[in-house]
């Protein structure tokens, strides 16, 4: 079968393609180069004034595992406003904040995405986050598995285990876990909880294992990138949401030493104490850091007003700031020795002085970074919005008057303490695409997603230009996964699974019997029942597991 | 790839009859496919893996019939109906996946068996919240136990076996040192509660429905509100004010109940209010509570159907939407009032949980052993998950799942197999894709 999108705008930024007419030919599921003139075309879709793209890879969203079926079980109240019927190829579900996985797959191809990864795998509860994912249709999945309190790494640590020790742990973890890399929640901070510290700053000690979270930050960034995993280490900084952070934030860049570090929702960690409400913009301080340090990548996490819940591993500072939340309820879990988590329903108003600030941080940041390869488009789904809200905040980014005249109905004391009304930059559409499609793909690790050229797989959407970039981003003319035409008109035609990336570095299986007598000592299974098997992601036809490569196992680099 | 019909000692094997998912049992099989715990098995697990193999063959109107004569059979019935209903639910997240599928396409109604229990948790959860903890953190640190209102042994049989009376701990704890204090009831067994050293537990008795007054009680003396009282249901205001004390003095208290024992009407306030005993604790330590119990797949059921619906059991399709109500949808309710017109039962795991007697045509999915005082219009013998079939199972904790392993042959479907061969004759399926 032999596809043929015929004269549509394209932007590939992988390829420096730059809004160029031309042909893209899929073949198989993967896109081919030009065939022969002989060659019969099977299907051609014209068009002619149409923008084609990759699809759309969202870095950082919160689809599946335990805290995010947590807070669905939680909010019967907010489903209620958004249920969806059963309708054609689609089953019923429900939306909003947090998306039954049916609803949440339909939803995310219906703008143009093709791939989500879940940012928090605690590997004790790695099982239900890929049942979760291999009950979203529609997309690819992968995600990342969170290391960092776990006790037993804190106690290699406080031994002063060799780092190929160390590594052989991290490689050990992401391949139980079925993970494409690895993420850090509050560095050592939710262990440190567990002891009844309530904060923990970047040189602080777990009062437990005399351990900082920079020590953390550097053996697990070096970790990451000495097994060679594409995605570099993924961090949710210390000190979330707390005034001041943004020093934490730029210690924190300084602390991995050069080695790559992805900073996430770095909008929660950028503030000042400013003002006379001792809360500010650390914006542009923030910016300027990434500008400067090349390894230091980051998505934003961007808040839009509304409700919605935050789900989060780091449950020392959603404790901390549970009484903030709306309605008021909260979850929090202390977790298997291994992570923990914490859920709590929240509205951002945008009469409120804090959230309208944050919403203008966010931007800020947007706004200042100069390279979009380094900075990612993220709510945080659903800590800072829902995903469905994305086509907004692209349109809040490429349109400079719409963002003011927003800006200029936000709290005032907010006005007064954001720069945002003075930056006048507008992303453009290859801008778009680099960080939603390109970008993405190369920060995570996806060899064949993400770009258009010869070899990739077929994930493409095409959109009619509009200028209201909100409308153009919500309702995708065509979508196709894997070569096959998903979506027409913003509607879902035909259901497809998609599969699960992941990574398998290179490690000395000598290290299970390290951890397995951890397990039998200290834990409550085995550990041959907490490894995830391919079995049970592949079974049923449900998912496939794809293999993304790695750079291979470097020597120790330092 | 195992051989079914050789004799073979399973190691590490789990056990689903419990909350606990246990996984540590040794389990014999013989070359006819008779199982026998050897290691690690408590009574109740002892006695699920000796049931024998039984005989496979389902039945219309309690005569035999094929498989496929009774799949035609039970697609009728529940198609049919206007307003089906699918209770029991005594099965695991593969087969409650099949069950989600099957209630979309003919727009039914689900409830599980143990929903009474389930929900004086599940109400605190969606109106408050709570603060708890997983089983392998209680093993390494609790340093005062309290257990309200159960034994906790006789619903999950291994608790202080496991998590409690472990020599080893993370932080060199001795655990022989552990404080453990039983609040409510009379009469219970507090054996297990006894330290390696003899040591006995504490035990503050009162009646089960006074059990809301002393909770509340001792909630109060934790904020450090004053009472006016000298005692409560009979328990002096002393002891109780001493207990707030150790708690607040406790490094990582740990608060269990069991749903299932809270047989108390608002059962739910009572939850809650351990639900927010325990986070005002954590204004100043660390404490966290623990829901206990758990039987025939119901934390799976409420897993699955919360990320396929977006909602917990209670839930309905009937809409054509998800549509979630704790007391409309109650199964019990639903069939007194006439108002669901077919049941489908399911039970996987317990022979002994049968359906509630009802006028409406009734379909059986269930353990082979099963005996009705009513015959079903239609049973079919159905595959245990963990024993004839192999699955995946959440433990009470709501955060770890198991794999559960097929230790035998025995000819059984998979529930999931035969409600994908209903959904398909049913021929409504809108997107074959999707299964």
């Amino acid at each position: 079968m032999l596809t043929k999108l015929s004269g549509g705008t394209v932007y590939d930024p992988a390829h420096g393609i730059d809004g160029k007419v031309m042909d893209i030919y899929i073949r198989d599921g993967r896109i081919v180069e030009r065939p022969q003139d002989t060659e019969r075309i099977d299907q051609e879709y014209k068009l002619n004034g149409k923008i084609v793209m990759a699809g759309a890879i969202d870095m950082h969203t919160h689809i599946g595992g335990g805290k995010v079926n947590i807070a669905r079980s939680m909010l019967p109240e907010d489903h209620r406003h958004d249920p969806a019927a059963h309708s054609g190829a689609c089953r019923a579900g429900c939306g909003h904040a947090v998306p039954s996985t049916l609803t949440a797959g339909y939803r995310y191809a219906e703008m143009g995405y093709t791939a989500g990864f879940e940012p928090a795998v605690l590997p004790m509860n790695a099982r239900q986050a890929h049942l979760e994912m291999g009950d979203t249709p529609m997309i690819d999945k992968g995600g990342y598995a969170m290391l960092g309190s776990d006790d037993l790494f804190l106690r290699m640590l406080a031994a002063k285990k060799d780092q190929n020790a160390i590594n052989d742990y991290v490689a050990w973890t992401i391949a139980a876990s079925q993970a494409i890399g690895i993420k850090v929640v509050n560095a050592g901070g939710i262990n440190a909880f567990k002891f009844n510290q309530r904060f923990l700053d970047l040189d602080e000690k777990n009062s437990r294992y005399d351990i900082t979270p920079r020590e953390v930050l550097k053996t697990l960034s070096r970790a990451v990138y000495e097994l060679g995993v594409p995605h570099p280490l993924h961090v949710h900084g210390n000190n979330l949401g707390v005034p001041g952070n943004v020093e934490t934030t730029l210690n924190s860049m300084a602390g991995v030493e050069g080695y790559p570090m992805h900073l996430t929702h770095i909008q929660f960690h950028s503030y000042g104490v400013e003002g006379d409400r001792k809360f500010s913009s650390g914006a542009s301080r923030i910016a300027e850091a990434i500008n400067k340090n090349k390894n230091i990548s980051a998505d934003v996490g961007q808040i839009l007003f509304g409700q919605t819940v935050t789900v989060s591993g780091d449950q020392m500072s959603q404790f901390r700031n549970a009484e903030l939340g709306s309605p008021r309820k909260m979850v929090c879990m202390d977790i298997e020795c291994d992570a923990g988590c914490g859920v709590v329903p929240f509205k951002y108003k945008d009469q409120n002085f804090v959230n309208a600030l944050q919403w203008a941080i966010g931007l800020e940041i947007f706004l200042l970074v100069d390279d979009p390869w380094r900075i990612f488009l993220t709510t945080d789904h659903p800590n800072g919005a829902p995903f469905t809200s994305y086509p907004h905040l692209i349109k809040l980014l490429m349109d400079k008057s719409f963002r003011k005249d927003v800006f200029a109905t936000l709290n005032a004391d907010a006005q007064t303490m954001s720069t945002l009304a003075s930056i006048d930059r507008e992303y453009t559409l290859y801008e778009i695409a680099i960080m939603t499609r390109a970008g993405a793909a190369k920060l995570v690790g996806l060899h064949d997603r993400g770009h258009l050229g010869a070899g990739a797989a077929a994930d493409i959407t095409v959109y009619t230009d509009n200028a209201d970039r909100e409308k153009m981003f919500a309702k995708p003319d065509y979508v196709f996964k894997d070569g096959q035409l998903v979506v027409k008109d913003g509607s879902i035609v035909k259901v497809v699974w998609g599969a699960t990336h992941t990574v398998r570095p290179e490690f000395d299986r000598g290290i299970e019997k390290e951890i397995k007598t951890y397990f039998d000592k200290y834990h409550t299974i085995k550990m041959e029942h907490m490894k995830v098997s391919n079995d049970e992601l592949e079974d049923g036809g449900r998912s496939k597991i794809i293999v993304q490569e790695c750079k291979g196992r470097r020597e120790k680099t330092a | 790839m195992d051989n079914f019909s050789q004799a073979a000692t399973v190691v590490s094997v789990t056990c689903p009859c419990c909350g606990l998912l246990c996984d540590d049992l040794t389990v014999q099989r013989d070359s006819a496919g008779q199982l026998t715990v050897k290691e690690n098995g408590c009574a109740r697990a002892v006695a699920f893996f000796a049931r024998a193999v039984a005989a496979s063959e389902p039945r219309i109107a309690g005569k035999p019939a094929t498989l496929q004569e009774a799949i035609t059979k039970a697609a009728r019935i529940l198609g049919d109906a206007k307003q089906p209903l699918i209770a029991g639910l005594g099965t695991d997240v593969d087969g409650m996946r099949a069950v989600m599928n099957l209630a979309e396409t003919n727009r039914t109604t689900l409830d599980h068996m143990n929903s009474n229990a389930l929900f004086r948790n599940m109400l605190v959860l969606q109106n408050s919240g709570w603060f708890n903890t997983t089983l392998t953190e209680v093993r390494n640190r609790v340093d005062l136990l309290l257990v309200v209102g159960t034994d906790v042994v006789s619903v999950n049989p291994r608790f202080f076996e496991r998590e409690i009376w472990n020599k080893e701990t993370l932080y060199n704890q001795d655990t022989a040192k552990r404080e453990i204090v039983y609040l409510g009831g009379r009469g219970l067994d507090t054996s297990t509660g006894i330290a390696p050293d003899g040591r006995k537990p504490d035990v503050i008795e009162c009646d089960m429905d006074r059990l809301p007054e002393v909770v509340g009680a001792l909630r109060a003396f934790v904020l450090g509100k004053p009472l006016i009282a000298n005692e409560i249901a009979g328990v002096p205001a002393a002891t109780l004010q001493n207990l707030a004390q150790r708690l607040l003095a406790a490094k990582y208290s740990i608060v269990t109940w069991a749903a299932g024992a809270l047989a108390l009407p608002h059962a739910e306030l009572t939850v809650q209010h351990l639900a927010a005993l325990v986070i005002a604790l954590n204004k100043t330590t660390r404490s966290a509570g623990l829901p206990l119990g758990g039987s025939d797949g119901d934390t799976s059921a409420n897993q699955v159907s919360a990320w396929i619906s977006g909602y917990p059991v209670r839930n309905s399709y009937m809409r054509n939407i998800p549509d979630y109500d704790p007391w409309l949808y109650s199964a019990e309710r639903q069939l007194q009032n006439g108002e669901a017109d077919a049941l489908l039962w399911i039970s996987s795991f317990s022979p002994e949980r049968v359906p509630p007697a009802t006028d409406a045509p009734t379909v059986v999915f269930g353990e082979a052993h099963m005996k009705f005082d009513k015959e079903p219009d239609v049973f079919i013998p159905v595959a245990t998950p963990g024993v004839d079939c192999k699955g995946t199972m959440f433990r009470i904790d709501n955060v770890v799942s198991l794999p559960l392993q097929k230790l035998r042959d025995s000819k059984l479907p998979a529930l999931a197999e035969v409600l994908r061969a209903i959904e398909q004759q049913l021929g409504q399926e809108q997107g074959a894709a999707i299964c």
